[in-house]
Formats: C-alpha cells, structure tokens, sequence
C-alpha cells in the first residue's frame, strides 16, 4: 500500500542506558523540518514516538494543517500525550481542514474485535471458494491454486508441497521497465553505489593487511613491535582528531607542531657523539625542534586563551 | 631496573599525555586543560631525555649538557618570542615555519643515525624514507611560508608535465634505495636528498594560493610521519606515537578541506588550480543584470528592524583588520536583544579554523559562532544578513550552475534571508575567479567599501 517509515536525516542518538534519548535541539530542528516536509505529503501518518513514557510533540498545528483533507494522523503515542499537538487521547476528532486525528489510548485492546473480523472474514470466503453451489457440499478443485495450496492430503494421497504458484507478473514488469526512475529506485541505486564502494574499501583493506602482515613477518622482531605501535597509533589519532571542534583546528595545528617537536629527544641523544658532525647536525636538529615546542605550545595556548563564551 | 628502562616508563606517560592533550580539543572548555597536558608530557620527555643523554655522553657529560642548554635555550627564546609577537593573521605562515622545522631535524637525526649505527637493512629502509619525507616536508613547507607571507607570488607554478617530473623523482628514489642497501654509501644518501629536496619545492609551488589551506594541514600530515619515521629508525616509541597522531591529524584536516571545496585531494596535490576559470567569469559577468547599493545609514535602519542577523565573515574581513569593528557593532547589537550569529565557512581563512580564531581574538563568544552544517538552515529565518569579504563561500552559483568551476561546492545559503547586505570593496571577483550572481539578487545590497571603514560607519549611524 505504499507505506514506509521516515528516517530522520541525523545519527539516532541511544544514550547510555541504551533508551532512546531526547534529542538536542540541533537535531530537533532537522528532524521538524523532515516531519513538515512529509506530512504534507502523506495520506496517513502513524505516530509511536514514545520516550520514556512520555510523547515528545513531532506534528505541530502548522503541519496538521498543511495537511491535506481526508487524511489520517494515528497517534499511536496518545497515551503520553500524543505526537501530535491536536491530538485528544481516548478520541477521534476531525479538524476543521478536514484532517483525522486518532487518538485512542486503548487501541491495543481495540485490535481483538479487528483481528478476528478479519479472520472471519479470511474463514467465510474460504468457504464461499469451497462450496461453489452454496449447499454445504464442499467440491474440490484441484486446479484452483488457492484450494491446491491448503490441500495437505486428498483422498488418502498426500498433497504437500503444493507446485509453485505461477505468477502472472508480465504487466507489473512492463510498468517497472518505463524510463521512469521512482524515488525508491534512485534510493536503490544509491545504496548499491554506496556498497560497491564499501566492499571496494574492504578489497582494498585486506590487501593492505596482508601487505603490512607480511612486512611484519618477514622484519626482525624489534620492527614488528614497533609498527604494531604506530599502527595503532595511527587509528587513535585518527578518532582522537576526528572529535576536535572544527573551530579548534588552529590551535590543534599549533599543538600537533609543538608535540611533533618531541623529534628533540632523538637529536639529544645523538648530541653526545664523539663525530663532531654528528654533533653539529644534532645541535642544529635540537634547536630547531625546540623552537617547535616552545613556539607551538605557547602560541596554541595563546589562541585557546582567546576563546570565550559569551 | 635500569635507566633505559624508566625512561621508556616516562615516554610512555608522555604519550598518554599526549593523547590526552589532543583529545582535551575536543571542546572549549576542556581545551586549555589538554595544552597543559601535552606541556607536562613534553616536559617529562624533555627531563628524562637529558638524564639518559648525559649518562650515554661519550664527551665529557660537561660539554654535552652545555650544548643541550644552548640548544634549549634557543629554542625557548626564538619559539616563545615568535609565538608571542605573531599576528593572528600570521598564523599560517607561523605553521607552515614550523613544519620546515620538524622536517630539517628529522633530515638531520636521519643522517646521524645513518653515520652512527650498523647498516642493518631495515635500519637502512628506515633512515632513507625518513630523510625523503623530512627533506620534502622541509622545502615543502618554506614554500608554503614564502607563499603565505607573500614573499613570493602565490600564483602556481606550472612547469610543463609537471606531474610527470614528480613522478620521475619518486621513481629515482627507489632506484636510489636499491642502490642504498646494496652500497651502504653517502652518495644515494645524498643523491636523494637533492631530489627530496626539490621535489618538495616543486610540489607546493605547482599549487595556488587559495589551496593553501589543504597544502598546510597536508604539510602538518608530512611533519608527523616524518617524526614517525624518525621514531622508528631510532626504536622510538614514544617519537612513533606522537608522529603517527600528528600525521593523522593532518591527513584529516586535508581531507576536511578538500571537502569543503569541493575538490578531491588528488587534484589539489597536483596542483595548477586557479587559472582557466578567470577567462570564464569576465564573460558571464555582462548578463548578470544590475545591483542595488546601499550606505551605511540604510544598513544602520535595516539593522534597527532586524530581529535576527547573521554575519558571513571571509579572509576579506581579517585583511581589512575589520574583525575588531564587526565584534563592537555585534556587542551592540546584542545588547539591544537582537539575535547575532556568525556563519563560518570551513575554508574561510586560511588555515582550518583560521577564522574561529581572528573572531575569538576580537572577543567575540564562540558560542554564537557556528559552522556551515550548523547554521546553514537557519537563514531562512534571518532578516538580515551581512557578508563582509567573503565571496566563492556565500556564491549560489556552486548550487545552481552545473558549469560554474566551484559547481558542488558547499556554499553558505545566505540569499535564502530576507535581506543580504554585502561588503566588498568593489565588485572583483573572489580568488575562484568566478562572477557571484547572489551581488545582482533583488534582496541583495552592495555596502562598497573598506571593510573597517564600512561597518565603523554603520555603528556610529546605530
């Protein structure tokens, strides 16, 4: 029938706890925007946003009234007040540009009554297919695929599995085939793009990690230990970075020169050296990481000095 | 327990604090606290280094103290005189300087360690990549200086297949290496730091001004790795650690930079951006119907109705010295209960962050300034919003025209306000060299003139 769930375009957030969390106000302000765009376009909306018990408010006035007429809002979360903000709990109003707002609290117990009117309707029609001559007397025909397919055993002979039905999808097909691309086969596309690359990133890690396996295998032992530090090294920055504010990469660049700076401790211990060269390239070395360290420590705390709230 | 052995103990406490000292940049209000952290961690390192030097010294341990004090105390005067006379403005330049640096010791520690251990072959591998990547690092980034303090012309230098020269010199490279391991001589040693050497110039001078900002953060990537790779020609694990963070950091910011152009890091390295698009531009420009103009008196009234303003900030602002100006009219502004934000584009300044840093600097709350994912909805809803010297960030053609050179770019949304007042000192064109057509937009007005001048005039109109 057409219906999908609305995905939020942010990160869902699941705290600590592993609930699902109220959202920051940034995120909020996406997810209103996504709600309104949706909405007006929806025939029937199906609320269940419930935190907590509580029902944080997802469909304003404004949106219910963008609406178009005849349409449907089930607000599954009435019982902590509703989704949406018209909707009265424990009942079905209608609003005044003709928009349905369910919001029983008690629709769990109403699904009895329905699941069995269906059900007996699923029975009666059953038996409607059964008895063609409307007499009680029930006839089989086996060429029907429906009694063909509840037919376990007929006359003493075992009728299970039935054959496969076949299906008559020649027009379904021909309508897929039009030049049109549907939202949905854009989506389709999309996402296989995304996973073509995705295992192309795979393809591309697992040559690298048998490259670097065997670089370590075939070093001596001290290499081994030691790349297995940078290695690791490497994915800690990487999260570590990945998490600095955007408005402190200044001063993280500052930082990163003033700790690079540690080159300083290989200079000094090559300072030593009887080889008056080696001295000299030290010495050199050795001022110029210091001027790293001290210039990128206090410069970096200059500039973070500057930043305040306001 | 041996010395070697608690000095291994302290490095590995330093690189903790190191992390730390990075991660603490995850917020404001932890930031200071982690400089603190990346200081104690050098200062431990720095101690324990000293004491193990001093009990290897073959000189008399006399001498050898001297020297490092000399060398100390250089660093300390030149580093903390720079660091505290230079302008915000400076900062690039003061960055690109200082990866020169970490690139030349590790040329030098590279060679020691060449002259002063057994020519074991993986300690042969080690000492060659780490000379390669200081050597480029180091000219690479004096470049980058010279072109930043505009001391040379940033415009890129383009000498025929240039890519091929490049990689020509890699490929050089590794014959030399071969010849390296075999020989265990100077002369490929030597030989190809020469090349290195030039290479590094050569690539960030094939690269343009505006692509400044990827060839630093690039540049702060190359000064990590080549500390990572000094770490490991000396078994240091400590050098290892602090070179692999450095060395992510900047392949990070490079690639947050090139996304925010629009560009992918490839075609940024091999340089030449800048140039084909200016021809384009002139042309476009005569069919771009008129703009309105405006003075500051009007902008004055415009800003008295506003409830909601938001300021777009370029590097136009921070050349102008302007930043001082537009942080009085926001106090003001403020004051009178009106809603001010600051909209910052990535690649607004010329460092990531750059412009985060002259607006704190002018005291301006970082809490009102927000990035582009931040605020970019927002305009909408605005009533006003000022530009002042920004133009390629704020230009609508990066979303509308499939044929503009930034086409794709993400672009502060400013003409979706009620009303846009830009200050420009004329109607130049940005360093894209592309026409903006948000100037010739009905809800657009033209504030001309200096930028500090301009908004001073709107204040004392206020």
């Amino acid at each position: 029938m057409g219906a999908r769930f609305v995905q939020a375009e942010i990160p869902q957030q699941a705290s600590a706890s592993g609930y699902a969390s109220e959202l920051t106000e940034e995120q909020e302000r996406l997810t209103t925007e996504m709600y309104a765009r949706e909405t007006a376009k929806a025939d029937i909306v199906i609320t269940t946003a419930l935190v907590r018990g509580k029902a944080p408010r997802t469909i304003s006035a404004e949106m219910v009234a963008a609406m178009r007429p005849g349409s449907v809002i089930v607000d599954l979360a009435a019982s902590g007040g509703g989704n949406c903000e018209l909707t009265v709990p424990g009942e079905k109003i209608v609003t005044d540009n003709g928009v349905t707002i369910i919001g029983y609290t008690d629709l769990t117990s109403r699904m009895a009554t329905h699941t069995s009117q269906l059900y007996g309707t699923n029975i009666v029609n059953m038996f409607k297919l059964l008895t063609p001559a409307k007499d009680g007397q029930i006839v089989w025909n086996m060429d029907d695929v429906v009694q063909r397919g509840v037919a376990v055993v007929l006359n003493g002979t075992i009728q299970w599995p039935p054959p496969p039905v076949p299906v008559s999808a020649a027009p379904a097909e021909a309508v897929a085939a039009a030049p049109v691309v549907s939202p949905e086969e854009k989506a389709a596309a999309d996402e296989a793009a995304a996973k073509r690359r995705s295992s192309r990133t795979i393809m591309w890690g697992a040559i690298a990690a048998v490259l670097v396996g065997l670089a370590v295998t075939f070093s001596p032992s001290s290499f081994g230990n030691f790349f297995t530090v940078f290695i690791l090294a490497v994915f800690i920055g990487y999260y570590v970075i990945s998490n600095v504010s955007h408005s402190l990469h200044t001063p993280l660049m500052a930082q990163t020169n003033a700790i690079s700076g540690i080159i300083l401790t290989g200079a000094l211990l090559q300072l030593g050296s009887e080889n008056l060269l080696v001295t000299i390239f030290a010495f050199i070395a050795a001022a110029v990481a210091a001027i790293n360290i001290f210039g990128g420590f206090v410069v970096a705390y200059r500039m973070l000095s500057m930043f305040r709230r306001g | 327990m041996t010395l070697v052995q608690l000095v291994q103990a302290i490095y590995l406490i330093s690189a903790v604090l190191f992390i730390l000292s990075l991660a603490g940049l995850s917020q404001q209000t932890s930031a200071r606290r982690g400089s603190i952290a990346g200081m104690i961690g050098m200062a431990l390192a720095l101690i324990a280094t000293v004491i193990l030097s001093l009990s290897e010294s073959e000189r008399t341990p006399i001498v050898t103290l001297l020297l490092i004090a000399m060398a100390l105390g250089i660093g300390a005067i030149v580093g903390t005189w720079r660091a505290r006379t230079i302008e915000m403005t400076q900062m690039p330049e003061m960055i690109a300087m200082l990866h020169s640096f970490v690139g030349i010791a590790a040329v030098l520690v590279g060679f020691n360690s060449f002259i002063t251990e057994p020519p074991a072959t993986v300690h042969l591998i080690e000492v060659f990549l780490g000379i390669l990547i200081g050597a480029v690092t180091f000219t690479g980034s004096i470049i980058a200086y010279l072109k930043l303090s505009a001391k040379i012309s940033s415009k890129p230098l383009t000498l025929p297949g240039r890519n091929w020269l490049n990689l020509g010199a890699l490929v050089v490279s590794a014959l030399l290496l071969v010849w390296f391991l075999i020989s265990a001589s100077f002369i490929p040693l030597v030989l190809m730091t020469v090349i290195a050497l030039a290479l590094g110039l050569h690539l960030v001078a094939a690269i343009g001004g505006g692509d400044m900002p990827v060839v630093v953060s690039m540049l702060n990537s190359y000064s990590g790795w080549a500390a990572a790779a000094a770490g490991f020609m000396l078994g240091n694990n400590l050098l290892i650690v602090t070179g692999a963070l450095v060395g992510a950091s900047g392949a990070i910011l490079s690639y947050i930079m090139c996304k925010a152009m629009n560009r992918s890091f490839m075609s940024v390295i091999l340089g030449g951006f800048g140039q084909e698009s200016g021809a384009v531009a002139s042309s476009e420009a005569a069919d771009m119907g008129e703009y309105h103009e405006i003075l500051a008196p009007e902008v004055a009234e415009l800003l008295k109705e506003a409830k909601s303003i938001i300021i777009a900030p370029g590097y136009g602002m921070a050349v102008a010295k302007a930043q001082y100006s537009v942080a009085d009219l926001v106090s003001k502004l403020r004051a009178d209960g009106k809603e001010v934000r600051f909209a910052v584009h990535p690649v607004a300044g010329r460092l990531p962050g750059h412009m985060n840093v002259l607006l704190a600097e002018a005291k301006v709350p970082y809490d009102i300034v927000l990035e582009l994912d931040e605020i970019n909805a927002d305009f909408a809803k605005t009533d006003v919003v000022i530009v002042i010297g920004a133009n390629d960030t704020v230009n609508p053609a990066a979303e509308d025209d499939p044929n503009s050179p930034i086409a794709g770019m993400p672009v502060l949304k400013v003409w979706e306000a009620k009303r846009v007042i830009v200050n420009k000192r004329s109607m130049a064109s940005g360093y894209a060299g592309v026409q903006n057509p948000l100037f010739f937009k009905d809800n657009t007005s033209m504030l001309f003139g200096d930028s500090k001048e301009a908004i001073d005039k709107v204040i004392a109109a206020l």
